[in-house]
């Protein structure tokens, strides 16, 4: 009950800090986001800010079933989504581990008391990222793309 | 024929269709997912029972020797950066490094004629792997793909044992370098996808039949069991085919000639 109550004004406390929305406590807790990723840059995530604090966890669950089963790959609301934007960058713009300390997603999991276990098998810098059609065009040039031409077999 | 598979599928198909909303009528009518790889992008709608995708083998062009396949598999699903676990015997990780294609040689004692054939999950139309998983983590997407949903399987292994054809893997370490398109971590199954996210972007390929056509033994062909005019069902039109243990009648995807 006592832990309930805590997380309740954890909570509490995490969205009065955003409300304020003062710049000069963009340092304070409940934001993570690093200056050096993507994500800085935005307004605001792929849905409101607080909104994504919240459920995000639904959000990367529903779209998770959505691409495993049904091969849904272009939703904003998947997993390679939140890495892409929300990774940290080195001094020489290397991309840091999401799930290392202090960076976005494990820093939020650590103050929350949250495991933090997508990245057991989720790569956790973009690489190797998924199938897109800007990779798809380039490959349809490739010598073994049988996809445009006349096939291996009528060749 | 395939009641008891299709009816399951059915119901999710069903469930999925309704989420999708007025535009998964749009995608049944038309053939454009047959367009040319410039129109290619990720799929927004699920996929459905309008494609059977599958895999032709020539046996006869496939090189003894050659691993152009095997390694492009690997590439492209990350299995190239697994490593030997400290202090673990050589050939004990030969046999349980992960691997979803294996080149494998018959040969006839009588003649002493040798094939050589890549062997992958044929993606069973009535897939055993998906009969005995406890979790239904092993699983038939609507267009026959069989996969294993990683966020399920409890790694029991029911499904190797099951597979005639030892096409699944089981991950024993944990996994340190991963790619976004093909995440895997220790302590779950796995086996070939069809390179599922090429797919999914519109793109009608595979690894491992690229790396066959580029090395120039073109030996694999890739494409829609169900498209009577596509390059597979040509290829399979023009010469006898069977399927590797055919006897059990699980009307595989993946198919063989000059066995
Ligand atoms: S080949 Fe094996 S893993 Fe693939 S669908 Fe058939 S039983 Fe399952
Ligand atoms: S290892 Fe995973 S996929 Fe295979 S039978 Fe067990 S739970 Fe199912």
């Amino acid at each position: 009950m006592a832990t309930v109550m805590m997380k309740g004004v954890l909570l509490a406390s995490l969205v009065a800090t955003f409300g304020m929305g003062v710049v000069a406590q963009a340092e304070e807790v409940g934001d993570y986001v690093l200056p050096s990723s993507k994500a800085a840059s935005l307004e605001n995530c792929v849905e409101p800010t607080e909104y994504m604090r919240r459920n995000h966890f639904e959000l990367i669950r529903h779209q998770r079933d959505q691409t495993v089963y049904g091969g849904i790959r272009g939703s904003d609301h998947g997993i390679s989504g939140c890495v892409s934007c929300h990774v940290g960058y080195d001094d020489k713009g290397a991309p840091v581990e999401i799930d290392g300390k202090g960076q976005f997603c494990q820093s939020c999991h650590e103050y929350a008391a949250v495991e933090l276990n997508c990245f057991d098998c989720h790569a956790t810098v973009p690489t190797g990222e998924a199938w897109n059609h800007e990779v798809a065009a380039a490959h349809a040039h490739l010598p073994g793309a049988a996809k445009t031409g006349p096939t291996s077999a009528e060749r | 024929m395939n009641h008891e598979t299709e009816s399951m599928n059915q119901g999710r198909r069903d469930f999925l269709g309704a989420a999708a909303g007025v535009s998964a009528a749009a995608v049944a009518p038309g053939m454009f997912l047959h367009t040319p790889v410039a129109n290619a992008a990720a799929r927004t709608e699920p996929v459905t029972d309008m494609h059977r995708w599958g895999l032709l083998v020539d046996t006869s062009k496939c090189a003894d020797g050659c691993t152009a396949c095997v390694d492009a598999c690997d590439t492209e699903n990350g299995l190239n950066l697994q490593s030997k676990p400290l202090g673990d015997d050589k050939l004990k990780w030969q046999n349980q490094r992960s691997t979803w294609i294996r080149k494998v040689k018959l040969q006839d004692n009588l003649t002493g004629n040798v094939t050589n054939l890549p062997l992958m999950c044929q993606h069973c139309e009535h897939p055993p792997c998906v009969d005995v998983c406890p979790t239904g983590a092993s699983f038939k997407r609507a267009d026959g793909i069989v996969m294993v949903d990683r966020h399920t399987c409890i790694g029991c292994r029911y499904c190797m044992m099951a597979c005639p054809y030892k096409a699944r893997s089981f991950i024993h370490e944990q996994v340190d370098q991963k790619l976004t398109r093909a995440p895997r971590g220790k302590g779950c199954v796995e086996s070939c996808t069809f390179c599922v996210h090429r797919l999914d972007s519109g793109d009608i390929s595979t690894a491992c039949a690229d790396a066959c056509s580029a090395e120039g033994h073109q030996a694999l062909v890739f494409g829609d069991l169900k498209d009577p005019t596509g390059p597979l069902r040509q290829a399979l039109a023009k010469a006898p085919s069977r399927q590797i243990r055919q006897d059990l009648g699980l009307n595989t995807g993946v198919r063989y000639t000059g066995l």
